[in-house]
């Protein structure tokens, strides 16, 4: 510990902190609990504060700049109103592992209970979507209380982590101690795997016939797609990744199957469920993967590489459990291989799958298609761009028809399906990644989620793509609703009722188009990323009453896919 | 099956809620929860009582172990191990007489700690089933009140302390 013997007061010794865990981009919105740390951060020169207009967005943001950057995202916001309207960012990043700490502001030490102006126990409502959360009582422990903040976030299985600052000790003085090394008795991650179960897996994959690496979002998170690509590539290995795991792995490869799941490939699910070996990496046998857990891969033995222990054996049963840093553990298993399986077989069959029913859409007919858009937008960025996409039918969409080459280019909400997160995340990642396009792909209903972000991005001129996929539906509930609930569209049809996208857009100075025409999509997505000096908006006004196909209805299993359209009447 | 797990917990405002909501949160049952201090100093430990089989208890203690403020969870289940729990029980004294309860209170070796005219108040200490056999003898009487501490439980012989580095279990 070194001591500086000055005293300073908790806003200076919070932004000290900020400075020493390499902090330089923070997301917030200033309220009455947090003044004192506002005016401090008016002559704070090392990082830059961007300004949002609703709290949620900070939240998102904060997403979006942890996943493109792997760094952790920093948010800034009052107490009461403001705590609350982070929240589910919050959930959002706990469903998802995503590092970001948000300070909220309290209200003073001695108010806390009393019911006092914008107080709202935010550290209670936290408590069950955060890895861990502090309440600060003592100046004294603000230091070691971030350091604890940032270490907890960014290591193990990452995570949202609140920090909550009452008025009084913001504004109260102490000497300021930074603590070099952070130890938490109850919280020690495992970063290195077993070194025997890790040798078993080994001589698994060289004794069998019919392996599959089924890879999720921690390989990305752990920066293990070199070791990955190293694995499949000796050894020749079919890949399958989830929503959060593509990217991962180069969605261009010839050993990528594409996303499994509900709305997976065709032949990726067929791999589940004839492999004799699954190799889980970094994945969480999440129910949009596995759909009925009993029939989920049932002839393989299963592996499960995971950081989190409490990830092992929580939705399916695994046969060879590895508790450790998926990157360690991959870079082990490729020094362990003995022996290359010899697998051709196998891939025929994977071959044939993937002839028996690739991925297609209807065309020709001269009306526009989302995947036709997404389709195009993969070619023009040859996977390069950082896509954020939100949460319905164009999210599967992009996930079936965008090949993401990279890591961390792949940004959405997965596990808590938050509409609205597409437009703030895109902003977080745009202040992140400044080499690489951000394109944010929503559909008309998530769009206006978080519509109010669209000032940030032209305020700060953020060269964002806003691509507004518009059927005038609901269309991931519309498409529930056709084939599970009688075709009773029940409230998700907003033709009627949404607003002018392109008014909307130039509203908030931003360049906006707008198409119906498939022939028009080259020439628009070459116009927007012609321009790069602030964001552009495309809206595609596709065909209302397209479905994301196949898909897997929930709970069910790989037998029960629907891979077209058939009479609804069937489909059950 | 009733299972019992021990938890080292950091004493610090908070810790307990962690628990219970983790409880809530993930469906698990919690039959009674006690906390209090150890011999070390920030150092609590609660005792769990939850009802599953072996794999849902595995599941708990998982997630007992992901808490940050979490230090050792140690299940009980199937260890040699001391429970006792502590029960006050206020009886009518209309239907019975000051002789009878203490007699019924030798029986268990209780004492009586409080007594007026119309009540008399015991208390007994013992393994959950014993207090349950008092309560069961008691009820005819008529209970007016009852409070029931919840299992404290510590593991026989060897003594288990926390070593310096301690990594969860593979």
């Amino acid at each position: 510990m070194k001591t500086n013997n000055v005293m300073l007061s908790g806003a200076d010794i919070f932004f000290e902190c900020l400075k020493r865990e390499g902090v330089d981009t923070i997301f917030g919105y200033p309220g009455g609990a947090v003044l004192k740390l506002y005016e401090k951060l008016y002559d704070v020169d090392f990082l830059q504060h961007i300004l949002v207009r609703h709290e949620q967005g900070a939240a998102h943001m904060a997403e979006g700049y942890a996943k493109a950057t792997g760094k952790v995202g920093v948010v800034l916001v009052t107490s009461g109103p403001g705590a609350t309207n982070t929240v589910t960012g919050i959930a959002d990043a706990y469903m998802d592992s995503v590092p970001i700490v948000v300070f909220t502001g309290q209200v003073p030490s001695h108010l806390i209970g009393n019911d006092a102006f914008q107080e709202a126990d935010i550290i209670g409502i936290t408590r069950p979507i955060t890895k861990h959360n502090f309440l600060v009582r003592e100046v004294n422990e603000l230091a070691l209380t971030i350091r604890k903040a940032f270490h907890i976030a960014s290591t193990g299985r990452p995570g949202p982590v609140v920090v909550d600052l009452p008025k009084d000790i913001i504004a109260s003085e102490c000497e300021f101690v930074y603590p070099d090394d952070v130890e938490i008795r109850g919280y020690r991650p495992v970063y290195r795997g077993h070194s025997n179960q890790i040798k078993k897996a080994a001589e698994l994959i060289s004794n069998s016939k019919k392996p599959l690496l089924y890879v999720g979002g921690g390989v990305v998170m752990s920066g293990g797609s070199r070791e990955l690509s190293l694995l499949v590539q000796e050894n020749n290995l079919p890949v399958t990744m989830t929503l959060q795991g593509l990217g991962a792995f180069p969605g261009t490869d010839e050993h990528s199957l594409g996303m499994l799941g509900m709305h997976g490939t065709y032949w990726a699910n067929q791999a589940v469920q004839n492999c004799d070996l699954l190799i889980s990496l970094g994945a969480r046998f999440d129910d949009r993967v596995t759909g009925n857990t009993d029939s989920f891969a049932p002839s393989a033995f299963k592996v499960h590489v995971d950081i989190d222990p409490a990830s092992i054996d929580k939705n399916v049963v695994v046969d060879l459990p590895i508790v450790g840093d998926v990157k360690h553990v991959l870079a082990e298993l490729v020094a362990e291989i003995q022996k290359h399986p010899e697998i051709e077989e196998w891939w025929e069959s994977i071959y044939r799958w993937k002839d028996e029913c690739p991925l297609s859409y209807d065309g020709g007919d001269g009306r526009l298609r989302t995947e036709f858009v997404i389709e195009k937008l993969s070619e023009k960025t040859k996977g390069e761009a950082v896509v954020v996409t939100d949460v319905g039918q164009h999210q599967m969409w992009t996930a079936q028809y965008y090949k993401f080459n990279h890591p961390r280019s792949n940004i959405t909400s997965g596990g808590l399906g938050t509409m609205g997160f597409s437009v703030p995340a895109s902003i977080g990642a745009a202040f992140g990644i400044k080499d690489r396009p951000i394109v944010s792909v929503s559909g008309d209903g998530g769009f206006q989620m978080n519509i109010q972000e669209l000032i940030t991005a032209a305020a700060y001129k953020l060269p964002i793509k806003f691509i507004v996929i518009n059927n005038s539906f609901l269309g991931m509930v519309r498409q529930w609703q056709e084939l599970f609930h009688s075709e009773k569209f029940s409230f998700t049809d907003l033709g009627q009722s949404n607003p002018d996208f392109v008014k909307v857009g130039e509203a908030f100075g931003i360049k906006s188009f707008s198409t119906d025409n498939p022939k028009e999509v080259d020439g628009l997505l070459d116009k927007v990323f012609a321009y790069n000096e602030g964001p552009s908006l495309v809206e595609f006004k596709v065909v209302k009453e397209d479905m994301v196909f196949p898909i897997i209805p929930s709970g069910k299993s790989v037998a029960d896919m629907i891979v077209k359209r058939l009479n609804p009447k069937n489909m059950l | 099956m009733t299972q019992v797990i021990s938890v080292l917990i950091e004493n610090h405002f908070g810790a307990f809620d962690r628990v219970a909501t983790m409880f809530s949160g993930k469906g698990f049952n919690l039959k009674s929860i006690t906390i209090g201090e150890t011999e070390i100093a920030n150092v609590s430990r609660m005792t769990i009582v939850t009802e599953g089989e072996g794999k849902d208890i595995d599941k708990v203690v998982k997630q007992l172990n992901r808490l940050v403020d979490t230090i050792k969870v140690i299940d009980l289940s199937n260890t040699n191990h001391v429970e006792r729990e502590l029960a006050l029980i206020r009886i009518d004294l209309q239907n019975t007489s000051l002789d009878e309860m203490k007699n019924v209170c030798d029986v268990f070796r209780g004492n009586v700690v409080d007594i007026n005219n119309k009540s008399i108040m015991l208390e007994i200490t013992g393994p959950p089933e014993k207090i349950d056999a008092v309560v069961n003898v008691l009820m005819p009487f008529g209970i007016l009140e009852m409070a029931r501490s919840g299992n404290v439980a510590l593991r026989r012989g060897e003594q288990l302390k926390i070593k310096k580095k301690e990594y969860p279990s593979n």
